[in-house]
């Protein structure tokens, strides 16, 4: 039966001989999603962990290669699950690398409110739930209203109020108006006060620092020898964040500043993404401003976006576009190339690699999942320390089950 | 002479009473795996609240619960775990099969994922979507009080009835010749597990 | 960024180069590929940001059947490049890059898992998503998407016997 201890964490040798094991999940709470770990414990300190993960794992990529470019993007919102969007645009981001498309200047700032919305929407359950699981329910519930907010301005853009599905192959579902750009608006203003009374109830809460403070330290170079990406390579002092270096969508135009840490440990993480919480804010506010006029998607006479459904009833040549685009055997015309595209989201880098065949299926669809690699570096971070570090440890991670799985 | 009942005092089936304290107290077993989970924490959190209905005294111990939400898919190496929780739990018990992925495998037809988790456990309410509001999972409570104030008993004698797993039919003319198949294919016997005992 | 005759010239004269986009790829044989790495590593490609593998076997024109992809980073410069290697069967084995980077641990997990490809001297190779038992490699392109009924292969628990 799957459910017996692992192999790998038998004690042989003779002075471990008082080690306990304890197994922590697939079904706890402080894990939030299905993954398991099997500590070894010398009394209260974690001489070692043992992550096991697969709890969960659905099969996307094979599912990527049997749905075509639009209709990948339903299983792709499903990935983390707690930034559905963010996940729309880094797979549409690489799509439209491999098809070679440049998007229209409304539709990059309308990507850009959205990704930055779903940043503010990840780090806000993650700020909340690390702070439930150290035993403050407060900030949990102050953060889930705000993100039911969000929620609110997703179902408006798209109808959904979970997994939008939003993003369409050289463009989106169907514009914004004005109204919703109203509500952006007000959703920023209403943020800010929110975001000072989080600070208020943890940044300076004896607490909340006594448990967060040194602990789980990742050096800068391990953060790189291992991979790590985003707000934990921020924290620990790596400055990288691809929304700088390698600028897409409308990143280049606006004004905001990469949010880094030398710390670290817990409590740099979180610092790091309190901070950038504020700075997406900014990040919408300008990109809200500025978001220019004019059609959201490319062209339809490139092939690749659906015409609108006037053009379609109307005249011939909308409807002639219409099936070209839906026909099984029609279709994008994809190269018979391969390419890496990767986008900054929440958890870190979020890259996808591609491969085409010509058809408008991925041939292979690999997703390069941020929890997958900073889940990695766990038993890494919580080595030496007490049991109760665990979930500190856990929820500064911010593992989606659904991402690290797949 | 009659004796009238003293004031305060009315006669009632010992049935009902016992549904009206279980109806009323609801202790939910969240077994989140995915999406769904986030929808059923939206579910407890401030907007929505499902402590106006009596179940919000989420445990996460499955011996002190008696409703399993069974929210988000659950894959191959899961169902293991899901099947030990639920005889875990003490009768009288129900289950909730939140989300599309719960109920049939929703979008994920792949090898990984169980489609349908009423094919391996019993499910008495099934809430489509993908994910389901906040709202409809709240109906879905609701409607389960209803239905344990309708059918409950005091001994528990109305799950004896259901000796087969009992849900929604397969579409897929593929998936319909396997089940027919009683035999599972020679070779992927992958999960040697004893038959569960009956009690 | 190293050009194409200084790898020539440090590893071998059969590697390969292609671009697309903004991809610059280098195709090494599978003998060459732990020396390129390694190397590579000295340069300045600091992390590995992605490694996996590709079957082709429905692939148009394809000649092998696996490529494994190493997606480097140089994070002081931002450069990126993807080193591809070829691998076919029965010798689907590669050495470890996880003395080169830690971070390769659980990707060659992964692609393991996956694909059945083995690298030689990872401390700890077992399958990471797949159930231990788990026999076939699910990404490979011969095997289908709904499985051969593995996820229906479990005890029924009915209503009256729980």
């Amino acid at each position: 039966m799957p459910l017996a201890v692992s192999d790998a964490a038998e004690v042989d040798s003779v002075d471990q001989e008082y080690l306990w094991t304890l197994n922590f999940g697939p079904q706890h709470p402080a894990t939030h999603t299905t993954l398991r770990l099997v500590l070894k414990l010398d009394g209260e300190k974690v001489v070692d962990a043992v992550p096991h993960i697969g709890y969960l794992h659905s099969g996307f990529e094979k599912l990527g290669e049997d749905l075509d470019f639009n209709q990948y993007v339903t299983i792709v919102d499903r990935m983390n699950y707690i930034s559905p969007m963010a996940n729309e645009i880094a797979w549409h981001h690489t799509v439209e690398k491999l098809l070679g498309i440049e998007l229209t200047p409304r539709c990059k700032y309308l990507r850009t409110i959205l990704a930055e919305l779903m940043r503010l929407h990840d780090h806000l359950l993650c700020v909340g739930a690390q702070a439930l699981d150290l035993g403050a329910f407060t900030a949990f519930l102050y953060g889930f209203t705000q993100r039911e907010k969000i929620y609110d301005l997703a179902e408006y853009a798209s109808g959904q109020r979970f997994h939008a599905s939003y993003t369409r192959v050289g463009g989106v579902m169907f514009d914004v108006n004005a109204d919703w750009a109203a509500q952006v608006k007000r959703f920023t203003e209403g943020f800010k006060p929110v975001h000072a009374e989080l600070h208020r109830l943890l940044t300076r809460n004896r607490i909340f620092i006594d448990r967060c403070k040194g602990i789980g330290v990742l050096t800068p170079e391990d953060a790189i020898n291992m991979s790590v990406t985003g707000p934990l390579a921020r924290a620990s002092g790596v400055v990288r964040d691809l929304r700088k270096d390698e600028p897409y969508l409308a990143y280049a135009d606006l004004d905001f500043k990469v949010v880094c840490a030398k710390g670290g440990d817990v409590y740099s993480r979180y610092m790091v993404r309190m901070a950038e919480m504020m700075e997406s804010i900014k990040i919408i506010e300008q990109a809200i401003e500025n978001i220019p006029a004019g059609p959201v998607n490319v062209d339809s006479v490139t092939d690749v976006v659906l015409p609108t459904k006037p053009a379609v009833y109307r005249s011939i040549e909308g409807l002639i576009q219409h099936f070209e685009v839906l026909m099984p055997n029609r279709g994008f015309p994809v190269p018979t190339d391969e390419v890496y595209g990767a986008t900054e989201s929440p958890n870190g880098e979020l890259g996808f690699y591609l491969v085409g065949d010509g058809s408008n299926r991925a041939y292979r669809c690999r997703t390069r999942p941020p929890s997958y690699i900073h889940f990695s570096i766990f038993p890494h971070l919580i080595r030496g320390h007490q049991l109760s570090d665990v979930v500190a440890v856990l929820g500064s991670l911010n593992i989606i089950a659904a991402e690290l799985d797949r | 002479m009659a004796v009238g009942l003293p004031e305060n005092v009315f006669v009632t089936k010992l049935d009902a009473a016992a549904n009206w304290a279980r109806t009323n107290s609801l202790w939910p077993m969240p077994f989140a795996t995915a999406c769904c989970g986030i929808e059923l924490m939206a579910t407890a959190s401030s907007r929505h609240d499902i402590a106006r209905f009596g179940a919000e005294v989420m445990r996460f111990s499955p011996r002190q619960c008696d409703l399993l939400i069974v929210a988000g898919r659950v894959a191959m190496k899961m169902l293991p775990v899901l099947q030990r929780i639920w005889l875990q739990m003490p009768e009288p018990k129900w289950s909730i099969s939140m989300g599309a992925c719960a109920c049939t495998g929703g979008v994920f037809d792949t090898y990984a994922v169980v489609q349908g988790v009423d094919r391996f456990i019993p499910v008495d309410m099934y809430v489509p979507g993908c994910p389901p509001r906040p709202e409809q999972l709240i109906a879905a409570v609701m409607e389960m009080q209803e239905k344990i104030k309708r059918t409950g008993t005091i001994t528990g004698k109305e799950f004896l009835q259901r000796t087969t797993a009992m849900g929604p039919q397969p579409f897929d003319i593929d998936e319909l010749r396997r089940r027919r198949e009683v035999t599972p294919v020679p070779g992927l016997e992958i999960y040697g597990q004893p038959p569960v005992a009956a009690k | 960024m190293p050009s194409l005759e200084e790898i020539r010239a440090k590893v071998g004269a059969e590697i390969d180069e292609s671009s697309f986009r903004d991809n610059r790829r280098v195709i090494v044989p599978a003998e060459k590929a732990f020396t390129l790495l390694a190397w590579l590593k000295e340069q300045g490609f600091n992390m590995l940001v992605d490694l996996t593998a590709v079957d082709y076997l429905e692939y148009p024109k394809a000649v092998d059947r696996f490529h494994v992809v190493y997606v480097l980073l140089n994070v002081d410069s931002g450069e990126r490049l993807v080193v591809k290697t070829p691998l076919n069967p029965p010798e689907l084995d590669l050495p470890t890059v996880t003395t080169l980077w830690k971070g390769a641990d659980w990707m060659e997990r992964e692609v393991y898992d996956m694909y059945g490809i083995v690298f030689a001297g990872h401390p700890d190779l077992r399958r990471i998503l797949m159930p231990d038992e788990f026999t076939a490699y699910p990404l490979r392109k011969d095997y289908p998407r709904k499985g051969y009924g593995e996820r229906h292969n479990f005890p029924v628990i009915t209503r009256s016997e729980s």
